[in-house]
């Protein structure tokens, strides 16, 4: 520990730290563009300078390390005048166009300026413009009001692994771009615009339309990906306008994918707001009453084996109970969330979850991935595999296809089953190299067990964090990532058929989708439809009733991430139209159907949630390990030489509100169809 | 007073002979190098902090207290040394001449360096620009391959030392060791974040010491003659010898070792041939590179060329380029052109330099045509304290030195130049703020 005094207060701060932070740890704020705490150092702002005794010069504080009896002035003569002069010199080729700039109100330059600039301006000269870039159809360039700060390089470089951000030029020329001129490759683009300190890189959605000081800010969850980002839902007048993250060391640090951030334009797309009823084979609006009524009319006296219901990947954990507990009253045990037909094992919670959790992956020394493209299926999570890779020490093992840019080096170790049984034999040369690891750890795809012989995978998952050392008693290395923010919950609600069912079967006569996308050719004939849900898709086409439900940012919710992080999403929005929240439409149905479910409100929903699980009462998430070695039922020998198929193939279309949005059907155009065209300095 | 012709260590500075091995060997170099060798790390650095070299690059720090940062004992990391030869201070020549006419100092002292800060590798960094000084030293370093002087075994001290070439690019910036050090990684040429010094982490994360050609070129010497007698020329602190580049108004421009502390009148009388037209029409001299503050005739009538009396006078000797302006200059255009170079030579990663170097050159224009307020020489002189001391690197401080030099001294010459415009056109058209302003 070394002693600091920074203006006249001590304060005693680890060896090594940098004198910016020895000044926070005294509550002295430092004004900062290019320091960013995720990010190296750069140190070339030079609006961080402090006072050092006895230096002569002032020193940059983001990148000067602390000494024991250090003496540290944050508001002398020689700090003011430094700040006060780096600001002019930022100023003097910074356009003043705050008035039409949509970094206003949220604007780091604007913020110090307010402390640290002239009231007026010395500079007679000519202003410097610079060309506009293009980055992609997520990011706005406004490159005249760049000042070089190069976070956004370090960003993309660090952070996202995609070195293709940089500086050409030096002096007054330098500019930031792309070199050759094309869109950022990255799922983590959006956080670019975060971390840009001024209006230069911007969200190209939201171009122009709003001010922050005019939004309604609700802090939620991300349900997109199976991530449970932290967010913040931005919004107007019924109307969501942006989505940021909020900081959660423990899952998303500060980042978050493009996916969650842009794709909430859906949620005004394609939306089912009122009930619809099929009459003479073709849907017609209808009233509430009318659709229970259908309903009502074509349950009621159904034997319960006769009726079906399916969770999709978005559902909440209150509207997964409610449906739950309403099948139960109608004495119907075929429920099922697996719509990809992932074999997955409830009965142990370790056996779908992260067990290691997002913040464990740091402590972790190997990793194992099987079957899973992470950086599209979670970009976040990837960001923080990336962040151990860096560190160094980290032997990376995939199992999957070869040539998968994952932005940091893996050991490609075969493609499919074959490879997969090897390991759990322990006869692959890189069960060597787990052995010797302290604190190895695997990811499995959830698109890895959704194959015929996905029991026998996750057994032979199983059998290979057994085999590996990867189940300690304070280390849990087994991991399964699912892709959807909605599906952990399911698990944990026991939303599945009993052994050997199924949820759709030839005998189903009614069968109840929450937002379930199900392949209509696999709904048996005549079958009686309810879809409950907020987009209208194949599914919805089929159903003979359509109950509008609210999307993530509508409701009052409960989400379970891939770690079986345990999370509250708040209501941002009314859904809109007749569309309600799905717990109450559950709740009104069972009224209609003679069932009356045991809850009126939000709160008894949970109390009951939490009597159905007690993971839902208790805090967000624990780390653990593991305390018993026996793995799931699956026979682990029986894992076929298939290769595995990645199921994410388009990251930007991959559920419902993402299918609707119009900002991912154009990255999908542009990422996937349109392959940009590579120049000859490529 | 002036050096005799036996003390001068660059015996072949004008190429009268030739820059061969044999030529070389003739002229005393690579004598008994193995003996030198044999003598020990400390030895040679104790010699050469005894002899007072300081850095010959510009910043003049001691070259013996610089060695001796680097760790005694590696840590399993190689240690390098890199000699800076990315030679591009206007009105700096000295290390072009070294490595056209001379190489076999540079390569033999590159040996011994090595040695002494235990490094198996040494970098040479030649500015782009040095085409056919770069073939030169690349010719007399496979010379010596050949004769075994370097490579496995080299002299057979029993030491390997391998000796590389590299080009720049043509980037002034990369004459700052840090940024040479990114360059020569193949970075982008950008100064680094001090701490942490390249003697701890240098070139590829590996202890690291950059030294001037004319410093690691003067070494041999240094050690075949004795630390004494290099401590004998020049005073105390400013010893040895010291290649000076003498140009601009004189008679007879030229490169010339001199002993240190000579004073300028007598530099420039002696070797170059007098100012033109006379001592008395000589109107200032930049002493040190195009980065140090100009002298008025009054300092040069009496200043010593050394470290120590430059900076008492606020300029430096920097690396000795010595331009001489007489009368017939003029001085608001001679530095407005400096600072047009530092503008365009400023690497844009601190703020200050970046956008303030511009702001300068472009006042400094005004300045030229005397188009600007007197109130402006002021915030002409604010803006560059503003830059100064506020930078990762000196290339910003370097970069305003002149035009505080010229401030300083010349300032009615710049007040009437603004009269003058006045007389002429009126007051200035001010630029009128734009409505987004």
């Amino acid at each position: 520990m070394a002693k600091v005094t920074v203006d006249g207060i001590e304060v005693e701060v680890p060896n090594g730290v940098s004198v910016l932070q020895a000044c926070e740890a005294a509550g002295k704020e430092i004004p900062r563009f290019c320091y960013h705490e995720r990010l190296s150092v750069a140190g070339n702002c030079r609006m961080c300078l402090v006072e050092v005794e006895k230096a002569p010069k002032p020193i940059a504080s983001c990148a000067y390390p602390v000494a024991d009896g250090m003496k540290v002035f944050t508001d002398s003569e020689m700090v003011r005048k430094g700040r006060r002069g780096v600001m002019e010199f930022l100023l003097i080729n910074h356009p003043l166009d705050c008035p039409i700039c949509d970094q206003g109100g949220e604007c780091d330059l604007q913020d110090q300026a307010v402390s640290y600039g002239l009231d007026h301006s010395r500079y007679l000269e000519e202003k410097r413009s610079v060309k506009d870039k293009y980055m992609g159809p997520l990011i706005k360039t406004i490159m005249t009001r760049c000042i070089q700060c190069t976070r956004c390089v370090r960003f993309a470089t660090e952070v996202a692994g995609v070195p293709e951000l940089g500086a050409t030029n030096r002096g007054e020329g330098m500019e930031i771009g792309t070199y050759v001129e094309k869109a950022l490759t990255t799922e983590l683009s959006g956080n670019l615009i975060d971390i840009c300190p001024v209006g230069a890189l911007t969200s190209r959605p939201y171009a122009f339309v709003s001010r922050p000081w005019e939004l309604r800010k609700t802090d939620s969850v991300d349900v997109l990906d199976a991530t449970g980002t932290n967010i913040r839902v931005d919004a107007r007048a019924g109307e969501v306008l942006r989505i940021l993250p909020r900081t959660n060391d423990d899952v998303n640090e500060e980042w978050m994918a493009d996916r969650g951030r842009f794709a909430f334009d859906g949620l005004k797309r394609r939306r089912l707001d009122r009930p619809w009823l099929r009459q003479d084979g073709r849907l017609r609006p209808a009233t509430w009453a009318e659709a229970f009524g259908a309903i009502a009319a074509r349950l009621k006296g159904l034997p319960g084996d006769r009726i079906g219901a399916v969770a999709g990947e978005l559902a909440d954990a209150e509207a997964i109970l409610a449906l739950k507990d309403l099948m139960a009253a109608l004495g119907s045990r075929n429920l099922d969330c697996r719509t990809d037909g992932a074999a997955l094992d409830a009965t142990r919670r370790d056996f779908y979850t992260f067990n290691t959790g997002i913040a464990g992956i740091e402590e972790a020394d190997a990793l194992l991935i099987i079957g899973s493209d992470v950086r599209r299926e979670s970009p976040v999570i990837n960001a923080r595999i990336r962040k151990r890779a860096a560190a160094g020490n980290f032997p990376i093992g995939l199992v999957g296809p070869q040539g998968l840019d994952l932005t940091y080096r893996h050991e490609w170790l075969g493609e499919g089953g074959a490879t997969l049984r090897a390991l759990a034999e322990g006869s692959h040369a890189f069960n060597e190299v787990l052995r010797s690891a302290k604190r190895p750890m695997l990811v499995l795809g959830r698109g890895a067990l959704a194959r015929p012989d996905g029991a026998a995978v996750l057994a032979a998952a199983w059998q290979v964090a057994a085999r590996c050392n990867m189940l300690q008693a304070d280390w849990h290395g087994f991991n399964v990532l699912h892709h959807f923010g909605g599906q952990v919950a399911a698990l944990d609600l026991g939303f599945l058929p009993p052994q050997g069912g199924a949820a759709i079967a030839p005998q189903i006569q009614a069968l109840w989708l929450l937002g379930a996308e199900v392949d209509p050719a696999a709904i048996p004939q005549g079958a009686f439809v309810i879809y409950q849900g907020h987009h209208g898709e194949q599914a919805a086409a089929r159903a003979d009733v359509i109950l509008p439900g609210a999307a993530y940012t509508e409701k009052d919710a409960t989400w379970v991430n891939t770690e079986g992080r345990v999370q509250r999403g708040r209501l941002a929005v009314h859904p809109p139209g007749e569309a309600r929240e799905d717990w109450k439409i559950l709740r009104a149905a069972s009224e209609a159907l003679g069932k009356r479910l045991p809850y009126d409100s939000l709160d008894a929903v949970r109390a009951r949630l939490e009597a159905a699980n007690p993971v839902f009462a208790g805090p967000e998430f624990v780390p653990h390990g593991c305390a018993d070695q026996a793995g799931p039922a699956g026979d682990a020998g029986a894992v076929s030489d298939a290769a595995f198929v990645l199921p994410l193939a388009n990251y930007w279309q991959a559920d419902p509100v993402s299918r609707a949005s119009a900002t991912m059907a154009e990255c999908a155009e542009v990422y996937l169809r349109s392959p940009q065209k590579q120049l000859a300095a490529e | 007073m002036a050096l005799s012709d036996k003390d001068r260590i660059f015996t072949n500075l004008y190429g009268q002979q030739d820059w061969r091995l044999d030529a070389a060997r003739r002229r005393g170099q690579w004598d008994d190098t193995k003996g030198l060798i044999g003598k020990g790390r400390d030895w040679i650095i104790e010699e050469v902090k005894n002899s007072g070299l300081r850095g010959r690059g510009g910043a003049g720090f001691p070259t013996g207290l610089k060695w001796s940062f680097m760790p005694k004992q590696s840590d399993g990391r190689p240690h390098y040394l890199v000699v800076n030869s990315d030679e591009s201070e206007p009105g700096t020549c000295k290390d072009r001449d070294i490595l056209r006419h001379d190489p076999h100092t540079l390569v033999e002292g590159c040996l011994i360096a090595g040695v002494a800060m235990g490094a198996h590798a040494g970098y040479i960094y030649v500015r782009g620009e040095y085409y056919n000084e770069h073939l030169v030293l690349q010719a007399a370093i496979d010379e010596a391959y050949k004769a075994g002087l370097l490579g496995k075994d080299a002299c057979g001290a029993g030491w390997d030392f391998d000796l590389y070439v590299h080009r720049g690019a043509g980037a002034y910036i990369c004459g700052e060791e840090t940024a040479l050090i990114e360059s020569l990684e193949g970075k982008k040429g950008m100064p680094r974040l001090k701490p942490p010094f390249p003697a701890a982490v240098g070139l590829y994360g590996c202890p690291t010491t950059v030294n001037n050609v004319e410093t690691i070129a003067v070494v041999p010497t240094i050690l075949r003659r004795g630390a004494a007698w290099f401590a004998g020329f020049g005073r105390p602190k400013n010893s040895g010898t010291k290649i000076f580049c003498i140009q601009g108004h004189v008679n007879k421009p030229c490169n010339v070792e001199e002993e240190m502390s000579i004073p300028l009148r007598e530099l420039i009388e002696k070797h170059a041939g007098g100012v033109r037209g006379g001592w008395d029409n000589l109107l200032a001299v930049i002493p040190g590179g195009s980065s140090t503050p100009m002298l008025p005739k009054h300092i040069c009538d009496d200043v010593l060329m050394d470290f120590d009396a430059l900076r008492e006078h606020r300029s430096g000797l920097g690396t000795a380029g010595v331009i001489v302006m007489d009368k017939s200059t003029d001085l608001i255009k001679a530095i407005a052109r400096l600072s047009a170079f530092y503008k365009h030579e400023s690497c844009g990663q601190c703020t200050p330099c970046r956008e303030g170097m511009g702001w300068v050159k472009r006042m400094m224009d005004r300045m030229v045509e005397g188009r600007a307020e007197t109130a402006e020489i002021d915030v002409l002189e604010q803006v560059t304290r503003q830059i100064e001391g506020h930078t990762i690197c000196a290339l910003a401080d370097g970069g305003v030195w002149p035009v505080q030099g010229l401030i300083r001294h010349f300032r009615p010459m710049m007040e009437e130049r603004i009269a003058a415009y006045k007389a002429r056109k009126g007051s200035p058209q001010p630029t009128l703020p734009m409505a987004a302003e």
